[in-house]
């Protein structure tokens, strides 16, 4: 049996995904890592639409590709823009480790079913109630906004409780500066080496 | 960016379609894919595409701090009291069934709600974390680059 | 090609790609790109739980009216939530990142265990004294 066309397009999004990823482990610039992995983010957005899930697409497309981007590149104006490890400590063994974690996920693999396997657990319990109540007792066409929204409602609280929090976290770190920071900005200015 | 002729065109073109394309994603997420935390980023998109195009503190005159200081919790805030407005109507806590006149009219209302509490809250922290990042960064030459 | 791969290369894959995420974490000396190596890290396992809701045959979990069969939502709603925490918490560490550069004025690691080394010295020097 010839492969169909959206395996053909889920193995090729997944390879440039490693290749992606292998070349994040390569580079040293800093700019390069954060476009690649903008990069990474936008393939895997990709992969996303032809698993079915488009609704986790179109936020990892305008998350992943598009804001956490944009900060990365402002932390890197912040700090630096070059990685000045001038050798990687400890690769041996990261190695071993990788490998061999890799390797136990991947034997643990082979006691789950498999990819898109009807009979899997996933599909039999608590799911159908939601596609059949999505449409008699919500009306709401998108069973996904159903879900979040209604059916899980205290999950997307939490969620909404932990990205406020994140965010005064933010806030509280950076938005306001020192008294000294502020006389040093003021003196850098006084000297006019700002341009 | 200052002298970015074709860069400021294109996104004095853009920004509006990006706006209205966030108020479609955030009220037409009950019927195709969207919802609050896509509207969101995209409506925080088009910010910060504004503030990096004309400047930090042109942004800021359309969108003061202070303001977005009360917007964070104000999401959230909406949520929850959404949450409490059920049990007010003598349902559960998060239960829209009460809130209107069916259960489904009730759902319905109370999903619209939600979802633009977690769109406010959702942009308003992705604006203020750029802002915050943005406001401490000294103009970077191009060259430097 | 046999059951076993046909069944399991896209979890395989993602392992890897998980993997990829976790070897920059533990070897980057750079903060900034211990933290994309986190996301990586991040994003293979939302992957993976996607991987998990796709269904055979099955399409995007919108009603058209139509009896179809859809890929599981429950994932879907999981993970959608989860991308975008992902990005305030990563907001988060650049936030630390960009503290820590500030105070230490390194975001190496041997940087920054250079300079601890260096106040450790200055202290005792000056209980010492």
């Amino acid at each position: 049996m010839a492969p169909d066309m959206v395996t053909v397009i889920d193995l090729v999004l997944l390879a440039l995904l490693c290749a992606a990823a292998v070349a994040l482990i390569l580079v040293r610039q800093l700019f390069a890592v954060a476009i690649l992995a903008g990069a990474f983010s936008m393939l895997s957005a990709g992969l996303l639409v032809t698993l079915d899930a488009v609704d986790v697409a179109f936020t990892e497309a305008a998350v992943g590709a598009g804001v956490s981007t944009v900060l990365l590149l402002g932390t890197l104006a912040l700090t630096q823009r070059r990685s000045e490890e001038s050798r990687r400590r400890g690769t041996g063994p990261a190695l071993l480790a990788v490998v061999l974690t890799g390797g136990a996920l991947v034997y643990a693999t082979t006691d789950m079913p498999g990819f898109g396997d009807p009979e899997a657990p996933g599909f039999r319990h608590v799911v159908p109630e939601y596609i059949v109540g999505s449409e008699t007792d919500i009306g709401v066409p998108n069973i996904v906004t159903s879900v979040l929204a209604s059916y899980r409602g205290y999950d997307t609280l939490g969620e909404v409780a932990v990205i406020f929090t994140a965010g005064i976290g933010v806030l509280l770190l950076l938005g306001r500066r020192r008294e000294d920071e502020i006389q040093d900005e003021a003196r850098r200015s006084g000297s006019g080496d700002e341009g | 960016m200052r002298h970015h002729l074709v860069l400021r065109v294109v996104s004095k073109l853009l920004i509006p379609f990006m706006l209205l394309f966030a108020l479609y994603v955030q009220f037409h997420g009950d019927f195709g894919p969207g919802g609050g935390f896509q509207a969101g980023v995209i409506f925080a998109a088009a910010f910060i595409l504004y503030a990096l195009v004309f400047g930090i503190d042109h942004a800021r005159e359309v969108l003061p701090e202070h303001v977005l200081r009360y917007l964070v919790p104000a999401g959230l805030a909406l949520y929850t009291l959404t949450g409490f407005a059920g049990i007010a109507l003598g349902g559960k806590y998060l239960d829209y069934d009460v809130l209107g006149s069916t259960p489904t009219a009730g759902q319905h209302l109370g999903i619209l709600l939600v979802e633009f509490g977690v769109g406010v809250t959702v942009s308003a922290v992705m604006v203020s974390v750029f802002f915050t990042f943005a406001g401490r960064t000294r103009d970077v030459d191009e060259e430097d680059w | 090609m046999p059951e076993a791969i046909t069944e399991h290369y896209n979890y395989w894959l993602v392992i890897f790609l998980l993997m990829a995420g976790l070897f920059v974490t533990i070897t980057s000396g750079n903060l900034v790109k211990k933290i994309v190596g986190l996301n990586v890290f991040q994003t293979a396992v939302f992957l993976f739980y996607i991987s998990l809701a796709k269904l055979e045959g099955g399409t995007a979990p919108i009603l058209t009216g139509e009896p179809e069969r859809f890929s599981n939502p429950l994932p879907h709603v999981l993970i959608l939530t989860a991308i975008v925490v992902g990005v305030a918490t990563t907001a988060l560490g650049l936030a630390l990142v960009v503290r820590i550069r500030e105070t230490y004025g390194s975001i190496e690691e041997a940087g920054l265990q250079e300079a601890d080394r260096q106040d450790e010295l200055r202290a005792a020097a000056e209980q010492g004294r």
